[in-house]
Order: C-alpha cells, then structure tokens, then sequence
C-alpha cells in the first residue's frame, strides 16, 4: 500500500475491506510504522486505520474522534486497540479508552514509546530541553512545525518558540540517510544543536506484539 | 495600501486613536503601538489609562478571538510582543505614579517544564490588570517555589505545564504546601494545555484558568473575596 502523509496528515487511513479480528486504531503518523511492522511480523490478523495525524496539533479532539472510531468499528471486531499514547490529552483519552472497554499504548506520547517508556523516563530529567522528531515529523516538519507556528510568516518568533530548547532530537525509526540530512537542516533552522538516534520502533513493537 | 491612506495616528483623536490602537495590536504592529503609547502620553493620558484603554482592553479583544478560534497562537505572540513593547514604555511611568495594585503573583513553570509562552502571557495580563508579577521562569523546583513564596510574599501562587509528563509536579509542590501548613496562604492557580478543571481540583489547586483572561478574571475574583473575608473577619 503506497500512503500519502499528506492524506495521512489531513484525512488519516480508511481501513482496508476487513480481513483481521483485531482493528488498530492508529495517529495517521504511525501509518508507516505500523504498516512495517505488520509486513516484517506477518500480522495478518490486524487492520489498520488512522485518524488524521494532524490531531498531533490538537490534541483536544482527539478522545472524541476515537471514540466515534471505536463505536463505528466495534461490532466488526473482536478487538480494537488504540495506538495512541497520552498524546497531550492530559489523561482525558485514558479515561475515555477505559470507558469504551479498549486498550492503548502506554506512555506520554510517542516520542517515548519509540525510546522505550523506561528509557525515555529515565533520560527525561536530563534532556527536557530537546525537541523530538520522528521519521514522520521529519518528512512533514513545515505542516506540524513550521507552518502551524506561524513561522513561514512570522521567523522572528523562533526564539519565543524555541529559545529554551537546546538541541534537536531525531528519533529514527529507519535508516534513511535523507531524513537524517533534513532532520540536520530543521535543526538548523530551529537554531538547535542536532542529534540523530536510532530507535526503531520501540515500545511499539513490543505492545502489539502482545495483541493476539 | 496607497500612501494617501495611510493613517496618522498623531491627527485622530483620542477615542479614534485608542480604537486603532486595538487594531494595531490585533495586527501586532509593535511600532504603531510604541508610537500610540507615546501620543496618548504627550496628551496628558496618565499612564495607567493609556495601559488599561490602550493596550489591555485591545488585548482583551485577542484573547476573546483566541478562545473563539479565530486567531491562532502565532498571532497572539505578535500581539503579545506588541503589548509588551507598549508596556515597557509604561512600566517605570507607573511605578512613579502609583498605579492601583490588585495583588502580588509568583509565577512559573514546573520542574523539567520550559515551555513558558503561556506563563508569559498571563505574566503580562495579569500586569495589566494591575497585579505585580513575580515571574520565577522555567523549570522550578518545589525549593524555587517555596523560597519565592517566603521572599515575595504573594497573594498568588501560579504554576504552568505543557507536558502531561510535568503536570503532575503541581501536585507535589501544593502538596508540600499543605504538609508545611502553608497552603492557605496563597490562592493556587494553574494551567497549560494538557490540564483541566477536574486535574486543577484533583491536585488541590483553588482554579484551573485555561487562558491568560481567565487567569486574570480568576485572580480578581479570589482577591475580592480575600478582602471581603478580610473585611468580615
């Protein structure tokens, strides 16, 4: 399946004619990943749909929105899981999830569970002032980061934005030496110092390993 | 625009200028509000009228806009740097001439927390609003704040978090407040996007303010009642 980030961004992944008992209900920024996964796992009893990754920047909407999923899938499926962590719901999609009856993943927001939630916690006192990408952050920086922040219009807000951050982090879930040029140059442009490290795809795998 | 239409702000008179002063803020124009600020004052404006007619009620009218979606939050930065540049003007012109003082805050962002755009905006709202702000910064620890408390002597704790990973240190810091027997001496407000009003009452906050203007409404209103009780005790 070829994906579009754009669409990914703005629309998410419509599920494909069903063919798993177990309905993943992904951020359109793990479409990817997931995908992968699935390939390189032989996890053929997983369908896969996203909601649109740009909730990334609202986050607020995001326990309506699985919700509406959940109830429009549940009779299809034995079992749906929520690929979300936290994801900036302040708690608010945890209680939802237990609501529904569903499980999701665990942690703060990806960026930690593609470190490792222990790995992730363990640094954090160290490394508050780094600003996280991921391979699909990378490829779709001006539509989560640069536009959204005004920043194509208005640059002398950088250091509003920024000017607490010390480097730029680059969570790599492959080997794509091109992403690793334009995670570079947003460094750059952020005014941050630039660290790539590969993570793979972390607590990800591990927890939908566990899904039957 | 054609040069001809363009406004002079020197020329409007005064009900006409605070009126573009608010646009001029609206549109972040830093420059036309210094110059504004500056006229308004070479008129005779005492400075705590050109900072609440000026400058906070065009502000006021953002932050409306902002609630309702229809500014987002690069255009209130540029506002808020526009206000900013306003209030520098007027800052030292009005300890001389003894604005009205609301109340005293200490501010800041919790520990392993520095994202303070939202911290920074309340700050100067509530600066407006004519309370004195103590802005601790970033990334404070329950020793930073309760040092603050005992040398500032606040009315006002507030305590800002964008990361659901850091909001939980409100609760540490109020809790230490309780356990040191202090916690009724101030009013706890906080905020940041990742809270709500059932995480505000959870940790023992008095308000969750999910915005500057319902910061500064927030304050005023637990301070009257700090005065009323003062007043009936």
């Amino acid at each position: 399946m070829k994906l579009d980030d754009n669409i990914l961004t703005e629309q998410g992944l419509a599920s494909a004619a069903q063919t798993g008992r177990v309905l993943l209900l992904a951020c359109g920024a793990l479409a990817h990943e997931i995908l992968a996964l699935k390939r390189a796992n032989g996890w053929n009893h997983m369908d896969l749909t996203c909601l649109p990754a740009k909730f990334h920047l609202y986050p607020d909407k995001i326990p309506a929105a699985v919700e509406e999923a959940v109830l429009k899938n549940r009779d299809d499926y034995e079992q749906i899981f929520v690929v979300y962590a936290d994801c900036g719901t302040g708690g608010l999609l945890q209680a939802k999830c237990a609501e529904l009856g569903v499980e999701m993943v665990e942690g703060p927001h990806c960026y930690s569970f593609f470190e490792g939630n222990d790995a992730f916690s363990e640094i954090a006192d160290e490394e508050f002032t780094a600003f996280y990408l991921t391979d699909f952050l990378v490829r779709q920086f001006d539509a989560f980061v640069w536009k959204p922040m005004g920043l194509d219009r208005h640059p002398e807000l950088r250091d509003m934005y920024f000017g607490n951050y010390t480097k730029l982090v680059y969570q790599a879930q492959t080997n794509v030496p091109a992403l690793d040029e334009k995670a570079r140059e947003c460094a750059e442009r952020l005014g941050l110092d630039y660290e790539r490290r590969f993570t793979g795809y972390g607590d990800l795998e591990s927890t939908l390993k566990t899904l039957s | 625009m054609d040069e001809e239409d363009d406004i002079i702000l020197s020329e409007l008179p005064d009900d006409e200028l605070t009126l573009q002063m608010h646009d001029d803020l609206y549109d972040g124009m830093k420059e036309e509000i210094d110059e504004g600020v500056n006229i308004l004052l070479g008129r005779g404006w005492a400075p705590y009228r050109v900072l609440t007619e000026a400058l906070v009620a065009g502000m006021t009218i953002v932050g409306k806009d902002f609630r309702d979606g229809i500014l987002f939050v690069p255009e209130v930065l540029l506002a808020a740097n526009a206000m900013k540049s306003g209030m520098s003007i007027l800052k030292p012109l009005l300890a001389e001439t003894g604005a009205p003082r609301v109340g005293k805050m200490v501010i800041g962002t919790v520990k392993g927390d520095i994202h303070d755009i939202g911290k920074n905006l309340v700050g100067m709202m509530m600066e407006g609003a004519g309370f004195e702000v103590q802005d601790l910064g970033i990334n404070n620890s329950v020793e930073k704040y309760l040092e603050a408390l005992e040398t500032e002597e606040p009315d006002i704790l507030g305590m800002s978090a964008l990361l659901t990973t850091t909001m939980p240190y409100m609760k540490v810091v109020i809790d230490t407040l309780v356990e040191k027997g202090m916690r009724d001496d101030y009013i706890v407000l906080v905020g940041g996007a990742p809270l709500n009003e059932e995480f505000g009452k959870a940790i023992g906050a008095d308000a969750y303010c999910r915005d500057a203007a319902v910061a500064v409404e927030t304050a005023k209103e637990f301070m009257d009642r700090k005065h009323n009780q003062l007043a009936a005790g």
